[in-house]
């Protein structure tokens, strides 16, 4: 990033930014045991859960790994699962 | 024709801030600065001046406001005091690292506890460090005129930094005083609308105060620091051109008084620089070779302009209307550092008086004065303050 006065940069570029590399742990969905209910959806505070057609798609880019997902899934069918395995 | 008016301190803050057309003004009451925005307000709603007037919920918003309003491109101001100003800390350091040129009244008021509105300057410069310019004011009337200079110089391309005009609670702000007030015309002569070359533009979307690591964050400071050495030529310039066009004086940085062949030189801020001049006068008459240097900016802190006004005197007392706790009064810190193995430097007193209110008078000062020649003559270096007008007595005992 260049260095400005007041540091003033082009707007918006955070879409560039690709916060999935903090993340030590990725969910994993498993579609057999997924009854599409959109609850891993709604609460990833991240909105890296994107629907598409019937099934969930994670955006790797921008999951930080937080586990909200795996810990609200009622179908259990998220497993979190170390980025080092 | 400049017009001549009996004001109270806080309407001519007032008359200056509309004189100088913000279009965003915030506002949250606290004593003793709630004066200045109510004048606004009443301006406002009159028609007599076109400005968005935001009522916030607390301090910390007043200073978001202008924050914000000041990244869009307005001309942004509003007034606060004491706690309020405390309140608004975190916002102030944030807009100072965005170069946000808006301006701020800070009405010199004592912090909390134990609770008390009176006057002292431990508010204003407990924020030295967040990188505002600060002007110190000893009359309403150089109050009017520090404020058109105040908007002038931090809108400066080369300055970019809020300037906070830090006057006297009660003392200046409820006082009538005879006030001159300049023609609207000849301000809008000397400041020219605001015109940012970077604003918020839903057209050209920026971010300010973007993120900066450990490869960034010192150099970011340091090109801050360099603002605030360029503002010491600029402020003395912008002063002398108001001075040609409203015809009132009062120094650049600094204003020395008779200091010349001082042996002791006061040094001091705000409202009581003016009860020293007298205090000098009459020392003067009866022998004493006394004089004043009063800091009319003390951030930046003009230490090159100090120096030349104290090098040749034995002693300087500063005195300090605040305290670092732990240590001493901060401008006693900031002069001798700067002071520290320059060649026959003066022995520098510190002085604390006038906390919360407790008077500065003339008998008071020229107890300060006997104090610094003792100390001179034994030759013994004052490490801790000297305390003015304290009263041992009921000093409560434990720890």
């Amino acid at each position: 990033m260049e260095l400005t006065i007041g540091a003033v940069v082009k707007g918006g570029t955070s879409l560039g930014y690709k916060t999935g590399s903090w993340r030590d742990q990725r969910p994993v969905l498993d579609m057999k045991k997924c009854k599409v209910c959109g609850q891993c959806e709604s609460v990833c505070p991240d909105s890296a859960v994107h629907v598409v057609e019937e099934t969930y798609i994670i955006d790797y880019d921008y999951c930080k790994g937080c586990g909200l997902c795996a810990y609200e899934c009622p179908a259990d069918a998220i497993t979190m699962i170390r980025e080092d395995k | 024709m400049s017009v001549v008016k009996v004001l109270e301190g806080s309407e001519a803050v007032a008359l200056a801030v509309k004189a100088c057309r913000p279009q965003v003004i915030s506002a949250y009451p606290i004593s003793p600065q709630t004066h200045i925005v109510e004048g606004i307000a009443k301006f406002v709603a009159d028609g007599d001046m076109d400005a968005e007037y935001v009522r916030v919920d607390s301090e910390f918003s007043a200073a978001s406001v202008i924050s914000g309003a000041s990244a869009a491109g307005s001309r942004a101001y509003t007034a606060s005091s004491s706690q309020g100003l405390l309140l608004m800390s975190e916002v102030l350091y944030a807009s100072c690292g965005m170069r946000l040129p808006f301006v701020i009244t800070g009405v010199n008021r004592t912090v909390s506890a134990p609770i008390s509105i009176q006057v002292d300057q431990q508010d204003t410069m407990s924020l030295r460090d967040c990188g505002m310019i600060q002007l110190f004011v000893e009359s309403s009337q150089e109050a009017y005129d520090a404020h058109i200079t105040a908007f002038k110089i931090a809108e400066d391309p080369k300055i970019l930094l809020p300037v906070m005009v830090c006057m006297d609670g009660w003392v200046l702000t409820h006082s009538y005083e005879r006030i001159t007030l300049s023609e609207e015309k000849d301000v809008d002569h000397f400041l020219p609308p605001f015109k940012p070359a970077n604003f918020l533009d839903v057209k050209n979307p920026k971010t300010w105060g973007s993120i900066g690591e450990e490869d960034m964050v010192m150099e970011f400071r340091y090109s801050v620091q360099q603002a605030m050495q360029y503002a010491k030529g600029r402020i003395k310039e912008i002063f002398a051109e108001w001075a040609g066009i409203s015809g009132r004086n009062y120094g650049g940085l600094i204003e020395s008084y008779k200091t010349d062949d001082a042996e002791v030189i006061l040094l001091a801020m705000g409202s009581m620089a003016g009860t020293m001049k007298d205090a000098v006068d009459n020392l003067r008459s009866a022998g004493d070779k006394v004089g004043l240097v009063k800091i009319r900016s003390y951030r930046p802190f003009p230490y090159e302009d100090i120096w030349e006004a104290v090098k040749g005197a034995k002693a300087v007392a500063v005195v300090d209307a605040n305290l670092s706790l732990g240590s001493e009064g901060a401008i006693g810190m900031d002069l001798k550092a700067k002071l520290y193995g320059a060649p026959n430097a003066p022995l520098v007193v510190d002085v604390i008086a006038g906390l919360g209110g407790r008077d500065v008078n003339e008998s008071r000062i020229k107890k300060i004065v006997e104090k610094v020649k003792e100390a001179q003559a034994s030759g013994y270096f004052l490490r801790e303050p000297y305390w003015a007008g304290l009263n041992p007595t009921i000093v409560p005992q434990g720890v």
